[in-house]
């Protein structure tokens, strides 16, 4: 535990670094909080700014982790648009952007992840975005609207879900994924499966196997995606999200152990005793695999705030979670528990014709992960399956017609 | 505007104004209220809003969704006043509800 008067800076006000934060009061904390953000706003949700803010039906008030008046009532010194540049660990001070110093007891990097930009001929055209921030989806929400078009570079989560939401405000949207099939990184074959057909059944257009090679511009504005085959897609906007990098630099030239995030402990602790990393930045154990491992999630960003929070004042650490995550498209909920880390088998519960089902993904007869489509028993139990580590009968949860309650209770 | 008393499971209260329009979910995190996490903003897909809702209100505080009650039914500690309280929308005739939160949530 650390001296109570402890000023603790946080780096990087997204989801993690504001729940950190806000967490350290709701605990007791007395020293200082400083919370430093590269934006002009204080921390947001973002999930939300690739569907329900995209399609308009959501506000940048109901997007705030808490309105900015909260921040100066709760003494948390919450800093906008400011850089951290340099950590000095010897002196404990920290270089801003602006030019000043900050010292501190206790730093804490949440400098989250950014989007991978495509070093193509074209990246950098007028209508070639990404979407992370609000800025990028006001960006974003500003090109898009009736009779536009739409070209998505990967077809990841972000982009599926940006697609959905591009259909809703009557825009066209063609996805290009270098693999033979969309979500492939992220989630096994009948997933991906549903959610291509989920997506041409809304109209949105599909090219696998595409490798994008350039953007084409007219005026400085993009105007067409190239292919490594010669064909042009036209479009009056293109999304790139081909996946994202931690934001690690600082850590490093620091010195701290990193190896394609910052390397922390399950108190969310780097290599330095006095320094936390949490959130899309941090590597992390999670005992349930015996693996380290980044994430990017909201959950994820949860857990070590609570992580790092408890550590800093001296509470109990939380219980051991299952990492979990969602995704909204169209009226499809999906809810994902755990990670698919070295299953041997696959097994469907229910059809997916039927819009609900889930997919578990085994190891021996443990479950490793749960894709649940409109399934929220399948996730809630296989949520619990997966951390509690139980043996399941497989006959038996391959069985729709078996409550969840009772595989688990078997 | 809707007066709304969170009660934590140690008994101590937080009185707070709710907006017409954002949930009971949503005034508890905008004012710190231990004890609602709310990891899914919202979105009704982690059941870590759950509350009990004081018998009085019950009737005023609408229908659960079929997905709502889906959740609640793997949470833990669940209750027949059980609800999940980002899905509860604040309205005037909501003003002084009072809700109260399970103990595995804090």
């Amino acid at each position: 535990m650390t001296s109570p008067d402890a000023h603790v800076v946080i780096v990087g006000a997204g989801h993690a670094g504001g729940t950190l934060a806000a967490l350290l009061r709701q605990y007791g904390h007395e020293g200082q909080v400083t919370l430093l953000g590269e934006e002009p706003i204080p921390p947001y949700q973002r999930p939300p700014l690739s569907k329900a803010w995209l399609k308009g039906e959501a506000d940048a008030e109901s997007l705030a982790l808490k309105p900015l008046e909260f921040y100066a009532g709760a003494r948390i010194d919450f800093r906008p648009s400011v850089r951290a540049v340099r950590i000095d660990r010897e002196r404990k001070v920290l270089a801003l952007s602006d030019g000043a110093e900050l010292a501190w007891d206790i730093l804490v990097l949440a400098t989250g992840a950014r989007p991978i930009r495509l070093p193509i001929p074209g990246a950098d055209l007028d209508g070639v975005l990404e979407l992370r921030t609000a800025a990028d989806a006001e960006a974003l929400k500003a090109a898009l609207g009736p009779g536009r078009t739409m070209a998505v570079v990967g077809g990841g989560y972000i982009g599926l879900e940006a697609a959905a939401s591009a259909r809703a405000l009557g825009a066209d949207a063609i996805v290009l994924e270098r693999e033979p099939r969309i979500l492939a990184r992220v989630a096994g074959e009948v997933l991906s499966g549903f959610f291509r057909t989920l997506h041409e059944g809304h109209g949105v257009r599909f090219l696998t196997g595409a490798s994008v090679t350039g953007f084409r511009g007219d005026g400085g504005k993009v105007t067409g995606v190239e292919l490594a085959d010669g064909r042009v897609i036209d479009c009056d906007l293109a999304l790139v999200g081909v996946g994202a990098v931690p934001n690690q630099e600082l850590a490093q030239e620091a010195g701290l152990a990193v190896n394609r995030g910052v390397v922390v402990d399950l108190e969310a602790r780097t290599s330095d005793p006095a320094i936390f990393a949490i959130g899309d930045v941090a590597l992390r154990p999670m005992p349930i695999y015996g693996r380290d491992f980044r994430m990017e999630s909201v959950p994820n960003a949860l857990e070590q705030a609570k992580q790092a929070a408890c550590a800093i004042t001296g509470r109990p650490a939380p219980a051991g979670e299952t990492p979990w995550q969602w995704s909204d498209q169209y009226d499809v909920k999906l809810q994902i528990a755990g990670y698919n880390f070295d299953s041997d088998q696959t097994l469907v519960r229910g059809d997916p014709a039927s819009g609900r089902f889930a997919i578990f993904h085994l190891r021996g007869d443990q479950v490793q992960a749960v894709e649940a489509i409109n399934a929220p028993p399948e996730f809630m139990m296989g949520r619990q399956l997966i951390g509690s580590r139980r043996p399941v009968d497989k006959q038996r949860l391959a069985d729709p017609s078996v409550s969840m309650k009772e595989v688990a209770a078997a | 505007m809707a007066k709304i008393t969170y009660i934590q499971h140690d008994g101590t209260e937080h009185v707070h104004d709710g907006k017409t329009g954002l949930s009971v979910m949503e005034v508890a995190v905008k004012n710190n209220v231990p004890g609602i996490d709310a990891d899914c903003g919202g979105a009704c897909a982690c059941a870590t809003c759950h509350v009990y809702v004081d018998a009085d209100w019950l009737g005023r505080t609408g229908d659960k969704s079929a997905m709502e009650e889906s959740m609640l039914d793997f949470a833990e500690g669940v209750e027949p006043n059980s609800r999940l309280a980002c899905q509860i929308k604040i309205t005037d005739a909501l003003d002084g509800l009072v809700v109260r939160l399970p103990e595995s949530q804090h």
